[in-house]
């Protein structure tokens, strides 16, 4: 028997980040679907990278902050909220969306 | 450079289709995904909510005229009808009744009531009806436009019948009871929701073009489904004791078409006797060639 209770997890993050993305329209990708999960990125004020996951897999805290910590290290976007809706997507999948989000960002 | 490139209606998200259907770049969103308008319930049950409640409303122009345009995301709970995605259909169509536009076009891919939110979604696709019947009387068409993966079935399905005009791809289907539905309630031996060319023959965009439940059949294409919906811009039919007896008179001689036992398959069957010659060979042709074949 599992002790992780049923529900969301919801997990956070945030990374200083040194390129400013400056004003930008909300950029939204993916689609809340079995296996796969929705990114909306949005323009915040500082210099932070602040990563919000809501998903329905609990207990993948560990995989999860790898993935985000390697979307980082790929994008280190300052000034940026990333929100996630996340339904059992694989890291794979995740990181693939993340950067397709960044990629909608570039001019 | 790609535009020649067909799109597949069926491969596409919501938002995909929307830009890609409507003039581009023209698209104004309401309630946008930043706008976190997401469901009340899904959290509560341990289910993730989708910024945007699986649906996107708005208004653009369609060849140089101006619509409303919802589009339901399949893919987010089969597109379920919960308590926000169907106010917001609601406020659309209300909205419509207000400012006017040449049209209303409902990008429809839907499973009906999603389950998860009870009397909230039962509540809410009734009140999607009654305000779209208000548009509807009101000379303003609403377009139903159907070529998801996961078809247009429950309250949906009566919406889309609601509407003054249907337009489905061959890879569309449109019924009240999906597949599965009718298998649990009524046994494997009633209907296989497992057979898929059962499930297209009796519910399919081919079946509804010959049956007189669709008014336009379309490629999967997602520039088939653009010119239909400008074809469609002026197709307001007003609900009038006239078209509502013949409606009646239509459903009466469908019903009377079959004997009670039929044998062999029973779309094919109903093909024929509507007319369609050699109707077997239905399933294995292609559009244009289906679309020549309805007799009424």
């Amino acid at each position: 028997m599992s002790n992780i209770p049923p529900g969301l997890e919801t997990l956070d993050y945030s990374f200083p980040g040194h390129r400013q993305a400056g004003a930008f329209a909300p950029v939204l990708v993916g689609v809340v679907g079995s296996g796969n999960l929705e990114v909306l990125l949005e323009p915040a004020s500082g210099t932070q990278c602040d990563i919000h996951i809501e998903t329905s897999a609990r207990g993948f805290g560990a995989i999860w902050e790898a993935v985000v910590r390697d979307f980082h290290q790929r994008h280190p976007l300052a000034g940026v909220q990333v929100s996630v809706n996340d339904m059992g997507a694989t890291p794979a999948v995740v990181s693939l969306r993340l950067d397709q989000a960044v990629s909608e960002l570039a001019p | 450079m790609t535009a020649s490139i067909s799109v597949s209606y069926a491969e596409c998200s919501a938002r995909e289709r929307l830009a890609r259907l409507v003039d581009t770049g023209s698209f104004h969103e309401w309630l946008p995904p930043s706008e976190r308008v997401t469901s009340p319930h899904l959290a509560q049950l341990g289910v993730p909510s989708a910024f945007d409640d699986g649906v996107a409303v708005g208004r653009a122009m369609l060849a140089g005229r101006p619509v409303f345009v919802a589009a339901q995301e399949g893919e987010f709970m089969g597109g379920g009808v919960g308590e926000v995605h169907g106010a917001k259909l609601v406020g659309l169509l209300q909205r419509a009744l207000r400012d006017q536009p040449d049209a209303v076009l409902v990008l429809a891919e839907s499973g009906g009531v999603r389950l998860h939110e009870a009397n909230a979604g039962l509540i809410a696709v009734s009140e999607v009806m009654r305000a779209l019947l208000d548009v509807r009387a009101a000379g303003i068409p609403v377009v139903v436009l159907i070529g998801g993966a996961n078809g247009c079935f429950g309250g949906m399905g009566i919406v889309a019948r609601c509407a003054d005009w249907v337009v489905m791809s061959d890879m569309g289907r449109l019924a009240m009871s999906g597949p599965e539905v009718i298998e649990a309630s009524h046994g494997v031996d009633e209907f296989d929701a497992r057979d898929r060319a059962l499930v297209w023959r009796t519910t399919g965009g081919k079946h509804r073009w010959l049956s007189g439940d669709c008014d336009v059949l379309v490629e999967d294409d997602v520039a088939a489904f653009r010119a239909a919906a400008i074809a469609a811009l002026d197709a307001s039919a007003p609900v009038t004791l006239e078209r509502l007896e013949g409606e009646h008179a239509l459903l009466a001689t469908r019903l009377r078409l079959l004997p009670d036992a039929v044998d062999g398959d029973e779309a094919m069957a109903l093909w024929t006797r509507l007319g369609v010659a050699d109707a077997a060979r239905v399933p294995d042709l292609d559009v244009a060639a289906v679309r020549v074949l309805r007799t009424s």
